[in-house]
């Protein structure tokens, strides 16, 4: 599969957390792609892992993705020193759906390691930052030492055109932020549920009680959208690893309508 | 002459859509109270005969555990209730302590006068019983949320 590819060259590496680092890759012609897509990164020797894209897609030559190190490739991926070659193929799936969201408010939900996927259409909207009303983030990690991008929060909660609420599960006395679930947080900020479109990446149980509370709002169905990043092995609708229903994840998502979801995500043993 | 609390418990969301006919009963109750930043609204074992409706600010509940410090189970800001323990049989104890993150703006609600006021009046006693009881099932909700530990590693 990696035969009629050039490597990517590492450039730079950049830890976010305990278990989390930021890699830049430089590919070797401008890349473009678009926020929701992901790439298949190649871990020499040991495997290969769907990773999202957590850059902004304004910059061609240096491509990010951050990775929590959870098994065998994404430790090997994480341990890699700059200078590596790395093999890269994509971008696949499906992306946010900017458009569908413009003229009303914009909600960005993320859970944990859900939020690299979600900032390239952050960047996205800053970037054409009148075509939206409200551009709210709500993002909720286990404890505070787990945020990722905590300097880019910061300047961001500094914007008085972006509300930023972030919430951690266990907090600590150094924090001073707001401790608690993120589907509390959708009761917390103002938005006109009629028109808002909801964008949402995190632990599965998250994103379905997140969805209720959004659902309960008065958010409709087919404005809110969730990233499956179930595990998928191909990227190229061959294999059936991460089907989902009706749906081969690599192919027909990861981005999805909750209106296209809802009878699968809840179903157990899929 | 004392100014009526009766405004502030109209405004605050806990009290939305409630009968306007009983803000008087309980503004007979209430007291108009600020804690300073860094400072306790209360503290875990100690009698519980009262409730905060936040105004302003934030509090931080925690809980001291050996060897790790205080963690803190969840936060309260503006629209939130501290404290049900007064109106539970058995439960008149603060079961953490409330720290004070941000300065709080709160009416206090006195927890002795309004069971006697709900002894009296049934419907009070309801109307408030079901308040709690939305708040304590968001919270129970919440906090089985937290321990599942969503986040935790993987696998
Ligand atoms: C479209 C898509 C985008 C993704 N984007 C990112 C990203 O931006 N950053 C990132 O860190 N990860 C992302 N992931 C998840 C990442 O692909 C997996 O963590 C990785 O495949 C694990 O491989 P491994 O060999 O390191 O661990 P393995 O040994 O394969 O797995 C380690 C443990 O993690 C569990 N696991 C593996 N994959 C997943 C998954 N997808 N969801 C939940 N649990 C899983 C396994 O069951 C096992 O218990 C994405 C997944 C998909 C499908």
């Amino acid at each position: 599969m990696w035969a009629d590819t050039e490597p990517w060259r590492l450039a730079a590496a950049r830890r976010e957390s305990a278990d989390t680092v930021t890699l830049g890759l430089e590919p070797p012609a401008p890349f473009v792609f678009d926020p929701g897509q992901f790439n298949m990164l190649y871990a020499a020797g040991i495997g290969e892992v769907p990773i999202s894209i957590s850059g902004d897609p304004g910059q061609r030559t240096r491509i990010l993705h951050t990775i929590r190190d959870v098994g065998a490739v994404t430790h090997a991926l994480c341990a890699t020193p700059p200078g590596t070659e790395i093999g890269v193929r994509g971008p696949y799936g499906s992306h946010w759906p900017l458009h569908t969201a413009e003229g009303g408010d914009l909600i960005i939900v993320a859970g944990g390691i859900g939020l690299p996927p979600l900032r390239p259409a952050i960047y996205q909207a800053l970037r054409h930052r009148d075509r939206y009303q409200r551009l709210v983030l709500l993002y909720g990690a286990r404890t505070p030492r787990d945020l990722l991008f905590t300097g880019e929060l910061a300047r961001w909660r500094g914007r008085f055109d972006l509300t930023v609420e972030v919430t951690v599960d266990v907090g600590d006395r150094d924090w001073r932020g707001n401790v608690g679930v993120v589907p509390d947080l959708i009761g917390r900020v103002t938005f006109e549920p009629g028109t808002a479109t909801a964008f949402m990446v995190g632990p599965e149980i998250m994103m379905r009680f997140t969805v209720r509370a959004l659902l309960e709002r008065g958010v409709p169905e087919d404005r809110v959208f969730l990233s499956m990043e179930r595990n998928m092995q191909c990227a190229a609708a061959l294999c059936g690893h991460c089907q989902l229903g009706p749906f081969l994840l690599c192919r027909d998502g990861p981005v999805l309508s909750y209106r296209q979801l809802a009878r699968w995500i809840s179903l157990r043993e899929i | 002459m004392p100014q009526t609390l009766e405004p502030l418990l109209r405004g605050h969301a806990f009290f939305a859509g409630l009968d306007p006919e009983y803000l008087p009963l309980i503004a007979g109750c209430a007291k108009n109270t600020v804690f300073p930043a860094g400072r306790f609204a209360f503290r875990e074992g100690d009698p519980a005969d009262m409730f905060l409706l936040i105004r302003d600010g934030m509090l931080a509940l925690e809980v001291a555990a050996p060897g790790r410090g205080p963690i803190t189970v969840q936060t309260l800001t503006v629209g939130d209730v501290a404290g049900f323990s007064w109106l539970i049989e058995r439960h008149h104890r603060w079961q953490f302590d409330g720290r004070v993150i941000e300065r709080i703006r709160a009416v206090e609600l006195d927890g002795a006068c309004l069971r006697g006021k709900c002894a009296a009046d049934p419907e009070l006693g309801y109307e408030l019983m079901r308040r709690f009881a939305v708040l304590a099932t968001d919270r129970l909700q919440a906090t089985r949320l937290q321990l599942l530990d969503v986040y935790g590693h993987v696998g």
